[in-house]
């Protein structure tokens, strides 16, 4: 257990509404005081993180660990390590395994794994319905008594309405959210990217914004119908923002999250037939890009989620309409949003609160920041650290990212979940580890 | 230039510089000996992974006119079909010391994806609903030999524009050439977005025509629609859709025809037009090998030219 004094660093706490300059004393791993008048400990290591964040640990809402089932891609262990890299000590793996997640089985097998590996809280998402066939609902209630902590059909959308009604009504008896895979599949077509200047230069077949638009109202006015918590996933299109945002004016009861790629890149990154950008939905347009910031300055979109889907380099290297969808976010999303803040478009402790409290309060999640007693959970976050992504620097297992040689400025320097620490860049907390 | 892989890629005097060099091996066509030593000793591959009889008799004919030696692999021989993927194809046959890959294939971006993986010249012989370059630059040539330049030509193209790879070539190709383009067929076969090649987008067939030099008719392409039906019916796309006299009279009066075949005779053209004075076709079949000689030459012989 860890037992070190943090001082002169930026306390950002979005549960407490905090952004000040302060200490956080940590004793056998537990809180001992936190703010700017904690006096410094007796014979206990001090670390001065002068110019340095320190946060709850982030909470990624939507990613994907490919264990059970596609381990050469990433596993429990090196998905958790990817998380702790980029400041993350919750992730909520998808339910879209091989076999899904679809039963309790499966969700203590995650959570066995979780468990043994104990490195960062892992929350399984289990499948809507069985075999993510959009046919017949799953066992919510075993579920949640098992550890799903909400549900998905990620990756493919519930196709039929009376489903998704079923879901969202079942929904209401277990307090759960349903999560919402926004996709009209006959309108996507075999599109492979956006549908707008890109697909005719490319010669490729597009998806429209409509595609993403229509389910997200048609899954709104369920949820409004049902009165259940929806969440929509990975948010990218200027007008599902809009539908979004009324929504919410009208009271019904919708959450949203986007991912780092849709307010960093638009559909340029795939010129050259770039695979490394190709996922789904597609980026879009500059216009939907900065309507996604726009969504979360006013807290229309509730979380920043990763989406990180690692892939090897069989379902990359081939033809693009035959490559896999998706990119690796963990160990990026962190440096992605600090660039919002150095741009001015968001505040450090809203950037913050987009990656904790936001994604807590949409799982409904009894997470309560910096308090004296609470066990330590934070990330130590440096805002200036300039890195360049390259294989070699990334723990996650895959390497799709179109971030690939890019540098990048700010991350998680170290985080500590558990009261232990789970990953420690330069090595400065170990050596507090060793002496406590 | 290293490959030949769209038009897109391509400079303005980069097209010329293929057009000026087509001209002299068409003249090299008309001789009793149709043959120059110029790629004596290189080996040209064809994989051709989508049916195709025109367009590989022509790179063959040209690859041969030009002494290389050439080989062609069709899907249905290829270890593709052992379920190898392409990349590993590709590069086992260049370790046979290949000089140069044709490839057409379905997949938009194939031949990209080979000029990454091999150090040898890719020519696109047509991916996907992407670009078909060569098809495009011997339109070009066909109308320059015909008009003697561009410089404000009207070019109509009718049809499925939205899968058809020449259509997006010939846009381009023409655009950066000079000449002004404008598209017309079905609704549905319209993509979103296309002005962005630089073309103009007509509703009516009649109003694309009208006052065109030159009307590129487009084959219907069944085979790509797949699900649902893109037109009514094959009645129905004949008759506000299809090339006839009483269309034509809307162009002007020396207007000339094209088409890059194979004809569905009636349907996007009609049968006695297509044989007409008025028509370039046969022409552009000769232009076809002639300008595959230019690019095959330029990409393997005179690569440090470029």
């Amino acid at each position: 257990m860890l037992t070190v004094f943090l001082t002169n660093c930026r306390i950002i706490d979005p549960y407490n509404h905090k952004d000040e300059i302060g200490s956080i004393y940590i004793k056998d791993g537990k809180i001992e005081g936190v703010g700017p008048d904690v006096p410094e400990p007796e014979q206990c290591p001090k670390l001065d993180l002068k110019g340095k964040w320190v946060s709850p640990g982030l909470i990624d809402i939507h990613c994907h660990l490919r264990e059970p089932g596609e381990e050469y891609k990433e596993t429990i262990d090196t998905g958790t390590m990817s998380a702790v890299a980029g400041g993350f000590t919750t992730i909520c793996p998808m339910p879209n395994t091989k076999p899904p997640n679809d039963c309790a089985a499966i969700t203590r097998f995650i959570l066995d794994r979780a468990r043994a590996v104990d490195r960062a809280r892992v929350l399984p998402i289990a499948a809507i319905t069985k075999g993510q066939k959009g046919e017949e609902i799953t066992e919510f209630g075993d579920l949640i008594s098992n550890g799903a902590v909400a549900f998905s059909d990620d990756g493919v959308p519930v196709k039929r309405a009376n489903v998704m009604r079923l879901a969202l009504e079942y929904s209401l008896n277990f307090d759960c959210v349903i999560i919402s895979h926004s996709e009209e599949l006959e309108l996507a077509g075999n599109g492979v990217i956006n549908e707008g200047k890109m697909s005719i230069l490319l010669g490729l077949r597009g998806i429209p914004n409509a595609a993403e638009d229509i389910f997200v109202y048609r899954d709104i006015r369920l949820a409004e119908t049902t009165n259940g918590r929806l969440h929509i996933a990975h948010v990218s299109t200027k007008e599902a923002v809009k539908i979004i945002r009324e929504a919410k004016e009208r009271g019904v009861k919708v959450t949203c999250e986007t991912a780092p790629h849709y307010f960093s890149l638009t559909e340029d990154a795939v010129d050259g037939y770039n695979t490394l950008a190709k996922m789904n939905p597609p980026l879009r347009t500059e216009e939907d890009r900065l309507a996604i910031i726009e969504g979360l300055k006013d807290g229309t979109i509730d979380c920043i989620a990763t989406d990180h889907a690692p892939h090897s380099i069989l379902e990359k290297e081939c033809e693009f309409e035959r490559a896999a969808n998706g990119i690796i976010g963990l160990e990026t999303a962190l440096p992605l949003g600090i660039e919002l803040v150095r741009n001015g478009q968001l505040s450090p402790l809203k950037l913050i609160s987009l990656f904790t409290k936001g994604p807590s309060m949409v799982l409904n999640l009894d997470f309560k920041g910096f308090k004296v007693g609470e066990i330590a959970d934070l990330v130590i976050i440096d805002p200036e650290r300039e890195f360049t992504v390259t294989p070699e620097s990334l723990y996650s297992r895959s390497h799709n990212t179109p971030f690939l040689g890019r540098q990048l400025k700010g991350r998680a320097i170290a985080t500590v979940y558990h009261g232990k620490c789970s990953f420690d860049l330069d090595g400065m907390l170990s050596s507090c580890e060793r002496r406590s | 230039m290293k490959h030949l892989l769209g038009i897109r890629q391509l400079e303005r005097e980069e097209i010329e510089a293929i057009l000026r060099q087509a001209e002299a091996f068409k003249e090299v066509l008309e001789r009793p000996i149709k043959k120059v030593p110029t790629l004596r000793g290189k080996t040209v591959v064809n994989l051709f992974f989508e049916p195709s009889t025109r367009t590989k008799l022509s790179f063959e004919m040209a690859a041969k006119r030009l002494s290389a030696d050439t080989v062609s692999i069709s899907k249905s021989m290829s270890s593709i079909e052992k379920g190898e993927d392409l990349i590993d194809t590709v590069k086992n046959i260049k370790a046979m010391k290949t000089d140069c890959f044709v490839i057409r294939h379905p997949a938009t971006g194939a031949a990209h994806m080979i000029a990454r993986y091999t150090g040898c010249p890719v020519i696109n012989a047509g991916d996907g609903i992407n670009e078909h370059p060569t098809q495009a630059l011997l339109d070009c040539f066909t109308i320059k030999e015909h008009f003697g330049g561009f410089k404000g030509l009207r070019i109509a193209i009718l049809g499925d524009i939205f899968h058809s790879r020449v259509a997006h070539s010939d846009i381009m190709a023409l655009k950066k050439l000079g000449a002004e383009c404008v598209v017309a067929g079905p609704g549905t076969m319209l993509p979103p977005h296309i002005e962005v090649l630089g073309a103009k987008v007509e509703y009516s067939v009649k109003k694309a025509v009208k006052g065109a030099d030159c009307i590129i008719c487009l084959r219907i392409q069944r085979e790509r629609q797949g699900g649902i039906p893109l037109f009514p019916s094959v009645r129905e796309y004949a008759n506000f859709f299809g090339l006839y006299p009483e269309v034509l009279e809307f162009a002007k009066e020396q207007a000339v025809i094209m088409h890059p075949g194979p004809i569905n005779r009636g349907v996007e053209l009609d049968p006695q037009l297509a044989d007409s004075s008025r028509s370039l076709i046969l022409d552009q079949v000769t232009a076809g090998v002639a300008v595959r000689m230019a690019v095959l030459m330029m990409l393997l012989s005179a690569r440090e030219t470029l």
